[in-house]
């Protein structure tokens, strides 16, 4: 079915992420201290478990708010977490230091959403990945500038975008460079904070191609972050559905777009325009507003805006249970 | 009377809005940007218009040129009549007097376009008080009355609130509640969803077909979002380097387009069914507008570009019913690749 | 490479990737001539800067005395030349410590954050609050007067301009993604600082640095008009301006040249400081 590899069967966990959790203090003004209000926290992630098996593509996919980029950056530690624990390899990530984080930066990269700020604008491409080798020592140094003419062949750019600066490409072209420098340390895992989203359309097709090819050829681990769910769908193996610092789905793509459970999901997916002009609808996917994390609901964190609230939705928070094949989902609804 | 011709029963009415040769043109240090360059076309009443393209396309430029919203360096030529008035011809203060009351303009980030330091009641009543000469009490009445139309909840006391109190989607709300607040009768929409999240530009957007059925307007819609486009047009007109290379009703130009890039377009966006197979990108990047290439701007791009795409510029002709396309090749196209969904 | 194409790269032509800036040139032309006349002031001056001719007091610029002469009967025109080495010092040591303390507390300030932040926050609010001119004439006036302590004194004060200019460069190139992404490369924070981030917020530093070395000559200028700078009979364009006060009426040329040499060299760096202006601007 999929031009591409499928994941290695039987799956093998590579990054497992339990109960992950964090918090981004709001500075207290005096004032707030006078009337005695509570100190407020945006509450990110509250209680993240998930499991990203070798060799998948994982597509996490949310509104704003959902917490999927302070994810994508907990995993590679740019944030730290509160609590919780993320296993990669049997390494305890959260408590790495020193070297071992080194050695971990290594194995997990990080490509960022926006082609204009994620490369240094006074360094040329070819600088940029020198320093990338150099410094985690790839390559001796006689043999670093072929290394970085064999990453320019490899996202498909020409051999003398080395010598040239940032401001000199197109924001697919500097997507291209920012993919080629995170490859420069051969790592095992890719986590893709909104890749294509700043891109043209005509564009993002070539860099997803690039992405697909690329993780055939040299075995890797993607955990796509994004919001549209239509490229999420094409390239994911598996798609973790966040609402509000919360994953309240997780399936094999097809049984999630086909068969989704959440009726946070159902709604998403109702939402997102599709391209066929022949099935409007009229009526609206989901009503009221997206939340604040400043200001969590009790319980379920959909309850709010959900067709099916119950009771216990509004005291208890569903917890992510099994329910079919590979498919989890967080949702009292289906406990009955 | 016309005396043989029989009357046909199906006969269009007249256009509320009649674009001819618009060109814009910037001049810039770097050369002359054709930004529009020669945009033909008709829109009627009642119907959404999608003008749909990338970036460098042309498509929010042409927007603004309609109702001279172009400042120095750039400069607007061309024809633009709105029910049988002819906008580039009108004095400032005619042009003002059109502009608000009877076509109004939404933008994509509401945060810049709302004024931070008025509250929302006061933004309504002022586009109020220009347009209509209402008293005090029925101009309040009038704005409670909009902001219920909108969708936004406890409309009276918000009148109160500022723009950043509201939400993202909120905001949108309240922008589109100041441009229907003179009844205009055609909506010129700037990428209005583009900020928002899916389901709240799921709201925005059938909120706003709900009000053009209401109020009977017309709507011009900008974006680069082909769902968005598929959703909520009637018809649709695909923009590329600054002229229109494509108009068609949404339904045909989806299952068969007639023209290259709208083809390569819909073959690079992902469908469904398909899973993890190569997309059909276009290769390249949108081309630099002060540098075009002789010929259809998109023949560097094209697959099926011959040499007489290289030479002469296509016309955008009449190619059947109801549909126009630049394309010399247009009946030499591929269908798009999968069904879509 | 399956279905993409090589795609092409904008052509750059070689003048947009180094921008002639005729501002800077024009700027380090007249630098140029001035550190000539600052280095080997004998070759052009006729006379000894300090040379009394008392046959020849108070003369109108003629051909043997360009600039004419002053109460000492003192070459004019040789003292601007020779006044020109001790005024490029000034400018020199006037910004070099503040700047590049200024840089390095306002890259780490901002960098860092927490107290070293704050503790800058309240010195340069403290300092900010105060005219520059009362704190260093105040600092001179405790140490004695004298070139030294002028530096000294604006050295002590003026740093936290530049602190305050990199820090808050510093606080948003931090969040930069090119910054994150040097960090999710596992860089250490000395690369990041130095090779990433100090190149990106340096540069409104450094533009700052060429105001303020024009800024500091008319510091020393002023100071000398005081008495609290260059002490006589050394040749400074401002102490040579506060000497020919006196004669503005009858030998107006003693402080006009001078004068016209301060304007000069100010205008200098200001251009100097316009094209790097320019040039560091970062490309998008």
């Amino acid at each position: 079915m999929s031009a591409y590899a499928d994941p290695i069967n039987p799956p093998v966990d590579l990054l497992t992420i339990e109960d992950l959790r964090k918090s981004f203090p709001v500075n207290r003004s005096p004032i707030d201290w006078m009337r005695r209000r509570p100190a407020r926290a945006v509450r990110a992630l509250n209680g993240i478990s998930l499991q990203v098996r070798k060799g998948e593509t994982l597509g996490v996919v949310g509104e704003s708010g959902c917490g999927k980029s302070t994810l994508a950056r907990c995993i590679v530690r740019l944030y730290a977490a509160d609590t919780g624990k993320v296993t990669f390899a049997g390494l305890d990530v959260l408590g790495l230091t020193g070297s071992n984080l080194r050695a971990y930066h290594r194995r997990v990269q990080m490509v960022f959403q926006d082609p204009f700020n994620s490369l240094n604008p006074r360094m040329s491409v070819g600088a940029t990945l020198r320093e990338a080798i150099l410094v985690h020592k790839l390559r001796p140094k006689h043999a670093v500038d072929a290394r970085v003419a064999e990453l320019l062949d490899l996202v498909g750019l020409p051999r003398d975008a080395a010598g040239r600066l940032p401001h000199e490409f197109s924001g697919g072209q500097r997507q291209r460079v920012a993919i080629a420098r995170c490859l420069a340390l051969e790592p095992e895992c890719l986590v893709a904070d909104e890749l294509v989203s700043a891109l043209d359309v005509s564009v993002q097709a070539q860099i997803i191609n690039l992405l697909l090819q690329l993780q055939e050829q040299l075995h890797l681990t993607v955990i796509f972050v994004a919001h549209d769910l239509r490229l999420v769908r094409h390239i994911s193996h598996r798609v973790a559905v966040m609402y509000l610092g919360s994953v309240v789905e997780l399936a094999d793509t097809e049984d999630i777009f086909q068969q989704p459970q959440h009726p946070y999901t159902q709604a998403l997916i109702a939402a997102a325009p599709t391209l066929d002009p022949t099935r409007k609808s009229v009526v609206e996917a989901v009503h009221g507003e997206l939340p604040s994390p400043l200001d969590l609901p009790t319980g379920c964190p959909f309850h709010p805006r959900c067709p099916f609230t119950m009771d216990r939705c509004r005291t208890e928070k569903p917890q992510l249970k099994l329910r079919a094949d590979n498919h989890f989902t967080a949702c009292h609804l289906i406990d009955d | 009377m016309n005396g043989s011709n029989v009357a046909t029963p199906t006969s269009k009415p007249a256009p509320v809005l009649s674009v001819q040769e618009l060109r814009t043109v910037f001049h810039t240090p770097r050369g002359v940007l054709p930004a529009v360059d020669g945009v033909d076309f008709d829109l009627y009443p009642g119907e959404v218009l999608g003008l749909v393209g990338e970036s460098g396309s042309g498509k929010s430029v042409t927007l603004r040129s309609l109702v001279r919203l172009i400042r120095a360096p750039g400069v607007v030529t061309g024809s633009v009549r709105w029910q049988d008035r002819e906008i580039m011809h009108m004095s400032e203060d005619d042009l003002r007097e059109v502009r608000g009351a009877e076509i109004s303009m939404i933008f994509q980030e509401p945060i810049s376009a709302l004024n931070p330091v008025l509250t929302v009641g006061e933004q309504i009543k002022e586009t109020l008080r220009e347009h209509t000469n209402l008293n005090a009490r029925e101009l309040d009445d009038h704005a409670v009355q909009l902001l219920d139309l909108v969708g936004i909840p406890s409309a009276r006391q918000r009148l109160q609130s500022f723009p950043h109190q509201f939400s993202g989607g909120m905001r949108q709300r309240v922008m589109i509640a100041i441009a229907l607040a003179s009844n205009p009768k055609l909506l010129l929409a700037d990428e209005p969803t583009t900020a928002l999240d899916v389901t709240i530009q799921d709201q925005i957007l059938k909120l706003i077909l709900r009000l053009k059925e209401q109020l009977g307007m017309s709507v011009i819609l900008v974006t680069h979002d082909l769902g968005v486009v598929a959703q909520t047009c009637d018809r649709v007109a695909v923009m590329y380097a600054g002229r229109i290379v494509e108009m068609a009703p949404v339904v045909d130009l989806f299952q068969q387009p007639r023209h290259a890039y709208t083809l390569g377009l819909l073959n690079s966006v992902p469908g469904s069914g398909a899973n993890r197979q190569p997309l059909l990108p276009i290769p390249g990047s949108p081309p630099d507008l002060t540098a075009l290439p002789p010929g259809c701007p998109f023949a560097p791009r094209c697959s099926y570009a011959t040499d007489a795409c290289r030479t002469d510029r296509p016309s955008l002709v009449a190619i059947g019913a109801h549909r126009l396309s630049a394309c010399i090749h247009h009946d030499q196209l591929a269908l798009p690749r999968e069904v879509k969904s | 490479m399956a279905a993409t194409a090589a795609p092409a790269i904008t052509t750059t032509r070689l003048r947009s990737r180094y921008r002639p800036n005729r501002t800077l040139l024009a700027g380090l032309c007249v630098l140029a001539i001035l550190l000539v006349l600052a280095f080997f002031p004998s070759v052009i001056a006729p006379y000894s800067p300090t040379d009394f001719d008392y046959k020849a007091i108070l003369q109108p610029p003629s051909w043997q005395h360009f600039f004419g002469t002053d109460n000492f009967g003192r070459d004019v025109f040789s003292r601007v030349i020779w006044a020109t080495r001790i005024d490029m010092q000034i400018a020199l040591f006037t910004t070099l410590f503040p700047f590049f303390f200024g840089s390095i507390v306002g890259a780490a300030a901002g960098f860092y954050g927490k107290w070293l932040d704050s503790l800058l926050n309240i010195i340069s609010n403290i300092v900010v609050v105060f005219p520059f001119l009362v704190l260093v004439i105040a600092i001179v006036a405790f140490l004695g007067p004298g070139l030294t302590n002028m530096y000294i004194a604006v050295s002590v004060v003026g740093w936290v301009a530049y602190a305050r200019l990199v820090r808050g460069e510093m606080l948003v190139q931090k969040q930069a993604e090119y910054a994150l992404a040097a960090r999710v490369m596992g860089f250490a924070p000395a690369r990041i600082i130095g090779r990433h981030l100090l190149p990106n917020v340096i540069a409104p530093s450094i533009v700052y640095w060429m105001t303020a070395m024009s800024l500091g000559i008319l510091l020393g200028a002023s100071l000398g008009y005081l008495g609290l700078g260059a002490q006589p009979p050394t040749a400074e364009w401002g102490l040579m301006v506060a000497d020919g006060k006196n004669f503005m009426v009858t030998a107006p040329w003693i402080a006009t040249f001078p004068a016209l040499a301060l304007t000069i060299a100010g205008i200098t760096f200001s251009l100097i400081g316009d094209g790097l202006a320019d040039l560091l601007r970062p490309r998008r």
